[in-house]
């Protein structure tokens, strides 16, 4: 075989005109999948500054770095972005890239719907930070939204929440949900109806299988937010009285309805995390994933659970103890399946031969972080101790627990492991110990001591405090941690760019891996794969590699 | 121990079951579509009997089953137009799979029709709320919840018609051939479920607003 010269046409590049308007117009899953990742992680920055802001202003008792009314749009600000402009595009945009490269086929059901989603998803973020500029509308006061990011009634009434604020974050989170919805539809399609020849529902790579449970949460908990929104917009612009307790409405029927769509939507953030891992694990470890049925399994039920655990969110609301109790119930019965899952984890790790690159660095953090706020879960499903510590700085360490260390590190973990994929090139695993101890470092000392303060009685969402609580020293870690992360953070950012300029050549399977993606060139092309691959177990790679004992033998 | 033939040793490739996308992706849009109607539908229920004032449902609204209000443009009449048009669209598709395209835009045209008999019906009972009766979204609860639900049923209803007028003028025109039954079946699955809402939507609003 001989190689064709390369055509000099071919190795010049567009000029930047016609690369940008490429990007604008594709439909490519890769391309829409990267464009979500990249701007999941602009709003991880700034959101991330947000919560800088607030943690200086913490740091120590009665400092003026912010003023009240601009640390409760900070807060809220940094809530709202976190969850639905760093989780939600972080998970569409890798169930985009990864999930039709991992059931073989060239592109999601439909393309022209993906692209839309992404963009509706964009704009109502936009949408969303333009209420800096155009929160204050014609009354001359308001700005960015200032009311928690689960937008409690009646704050959010006309009477309570002048200007435009609140309708920004009404309508920006609207657009962006229909995105997801859009997309969420999508991704089922994708998964049910063009899997490659051979791939049984049982024999798709568990991120697959977990990404499908995600998309249908998406698909059943994002209209209920949608129906709450227009009833609040109805509200606030035509005098509807839903929530407008003067006028006969209901404070806890919004408090009902969101968190019909809020439980859910953390089990929706978590999954991917849950996801993530099931891939990196094994491949780190050489053996395969322990207990497959059963972490599908127990993936369903998270899914069915998670509809309805969403008053543990409402215990201190003062509902009767028959509907806290079940509540409770079922909150700690979904314990069991998220329990089954790490200890598959820990089977997988068990006897392997364990290899200790950065991704499964950021996998074993997220395992230690996730048990921890998974424990202080279960501490908080217990109602008497929740009424103790609801609303307290406690509440606030065990989701960041459960969310920064358990999602975002996921979110490295996996981009550690396929960036070399997307761009062809290494990232640098020296940075990127750095960057996983700088960060391990400094989210502990960051969240830890919160548990503390929030014992000792500190509530979330005050500007300040006085001198004579007791709370400097844990307040005063918490925000020295800070530095660390941000110091992470750049090694971060610092390693993604230097690779991406000269990092070393990925080649197509740098980690020896198994699933079909690593199968095609690294970056893939447009068409993904030459040839329809054909697949005969979990691990179609392996089969690949080791003819002499694949794993349709054992399967 | 034998030596391995790897190629012989192939099994065969176990079946994969994929679905039909469009059918899928129709059925998951409305399987949203429930989610987000059943949160409208329970704050209905919630709300029924908290008004702080008038006017109540039993003050306005014409009841199913009291005999005088059997008059043309009552919402039990129009309800029966709603539901009759689920029956042409479905006679219309199955028309289109035949090829037979006379009965399909006869029966099309009849969809629409009957549509637009209960879109108008909703309009002329909305204009006697309004402005004979002073309700209104930010009249009372009732206002409220009334108008968003039923406001919602009826966009969707608009939306049907005119996606279904864009078929029609496209059939008029002789774009639309019995290769395209398939995709006409979609849409006729969404306006299924307009009309199967409406079936809940008017239990609700119309019988246990009213009677509960």
């Amino acid at each position: 075989m001989t190689t064709a010269p390369e055509s000099p046409r071919l190795a010049l590049k567009a000029p930047p005109l016609s690369r940008l308007h490429e990007w604008v117009v594709t439909v490519d899953h890769k391309k829409l999948g990267l464009m979500y990742i990249t701007s999941g992680l602009l709003f991880f920055i700034i959101g991330g500054l947000e919560a800088t802001m607030m943690r200086w202003q913490l740091a120590w008792s009665d400092m003026g770095v912010v003023m009240p009314d601009e640390f409760n749009r900070l807060f809220t600000m940094h809530g709202t972005t976190m969850v639905f402009l760093v989780g939600m595009p972080i998970l569409l945009g890798s169930a985009n890239y990864l999930v039709p490269l991992m059931i073989g086929t060239r592109d999601l059901a439909f393309p022209r719907l993906n692209a839309f989603g992404f963009w509706l998803f964009l704009f109502g973020g936009l949408l969303l930070y333009f209420s800096y500029f155009g929160g204050q509308g014609l009354y001359g006061m308001g700005s960015a939204p200032d009311v928690g990011w689960f937008a409690y009634a009646p704050l959010t009434e006309r009477t309570f929440s002048r200007g435009h604020s609140t309708d920004y974050w009404i309508l920006g989170l609207l657009v962006s949900g229909f995105g997801s919805i859009a997309t969420g539809i999508n991704l089922v399609a994708t998964i049910l109806c063009m899997r490659c020849k051979g791939m049984s529902l049982m024999k798709m790579p568990i991120f697959v299988w977990i990404m499908l449970i995600d998309a249908i949460l998406v698909v059943i908990a994002m209209p209920p937010l949608a129906a709450s929104q227009v009833m609040l917009l109805f509200d606030r612009s035509l005098g509807a009285h839903f929530f407008d307790v003067q006028g006969g409405g209901s404070a806890v029927l919004w408090q009902n309805l969101f968190w019909f769509f809020g439980h859910p939507e953390v089990y929706i953030l978590i999954l991917p995390a849950f996801a993530f891992v099931s891939e990196i694990i094994p491949v780190f470890c050489r053996k395969v994933l322990f207990g497959y049925p059963l972490m599908v399994a127990a993936t369903v039920a998270i899914g069915f659970i998670s509809l309805g655990v969403w008053v543990h969110h409402m215990f201190a609301v003062g509902l009767s103890p028959a509907v806290n109790t079940a509540f409770m119930a079922s909150t700690m019965l979904i314990a069991v399946p998220t329990g089954i899952k790490m200890f598959n984890w820990v089977a997988t790790m068990y006897g392997g031969k364990i290899r200790l690159h950065t991704p499964m660095l950021f996998s074993l953090g997220f395992l230690v972080q996730f048990l921890f706020g998974g424990l202080t879960g279960i501490m908080l499903a217990v109602v008497p101790f929740d009424w103790q510590v609801s609303d307290s700085y406690f509440v606030v360490g065990h989701f960041h627990y459960v969310l920064f260390g358990g999602l975002v590190f996921t979110i490295f973990a996996a981009i550690y492991y396929w960036f070399p994929k997307v761009s062809g090139k290494m990232l640098s695993e020296r940075i990127g110990k750095w960057h996983f101890w700088t960060l391990f470092i400094g989210f502990n000392l960051t969240f830890a001591p919160m548990h503390v303060s929030g014992m000792l009685g500190m509530p979330r969402r005050i500007y300040t405090y006085h001198a004579d609580r007791g709370w400097e020293i844990w307040n005063l870690i918490s925000s020295i941690g800070v530095l660390f992360q941000i110091i992470g953070v750049l090694f971060f950012a610092w390693n993604l760019l230097r690779s991406l300029k000269k990092g070393k050549p990925a080649g197509d399977d740098p980690w020896d891996a198994w699933t079909l993606e690593w199968s095609t060139p690294s970056p893939p092309p447009a068409w993904n794969f030459d040839v329809d691959p054909e697949v005969r177990s979990r691990r179609p790679l392996w089969d690949k590699k080791h003819p002499e004992d694949p794993d349709w033998k054992y399967e | 121990m034998s030596t391995i033939d790897t190629n012989a040793a192939l099994p065969e490739l176990a079946p994969v079951h994929n679905l039909p996308k469009g059918k899928l992706g129709v059925s998951l849009l409305i399987l949203s579509e429930i989610f987000f109607f059943g949160t409208l539908i329970a704050v209905y229920l919630f709300y029924i009997g908290k008004d702080l004032s008038g006017p109540y449902p039993q003050d306005v609204l014409d009841p199913p089953f009291a005999a005088p209000t059997w008059a043309p443009m009552a919402v039990s009449f129009n309800s029966i137009f709603l539901l009759t048009s689920s029956i042409w669209i479905w006679l219309a598709v199955k028309a289109l799979e035949q090829g037979a395209m006379a009965r399909f835009t006869l029966f099309w045209a009849l969809t629409i029709a009957f549509g637009g008999v209960f879109l108008a019906g909703t309009g002329f009972e909305w204009y006697g709320l309004i402005a004979e009766d002073g309700l209104w979204l930010n009249t009372n609860l009732f206002g409220s919840c009334f108008f968003t639900l039923v406001g919602f049923h009826a966009a969707h209803v608009t939306i049907g018609l005119l996606l279904m007028t864009i078929v029609l003028v496209l059939t008029l025109c002789g774009y639309n051939h019995q290769r395209h039954a398939g995709k006409v079946d979609l849409l006729s699955w969404y306006w299924h479920f307009v009309d199967g809402v409406w079936i809940f939507v008017f239990t609700v609003v119309y019988i246990i607003g009213y009677y509960g």
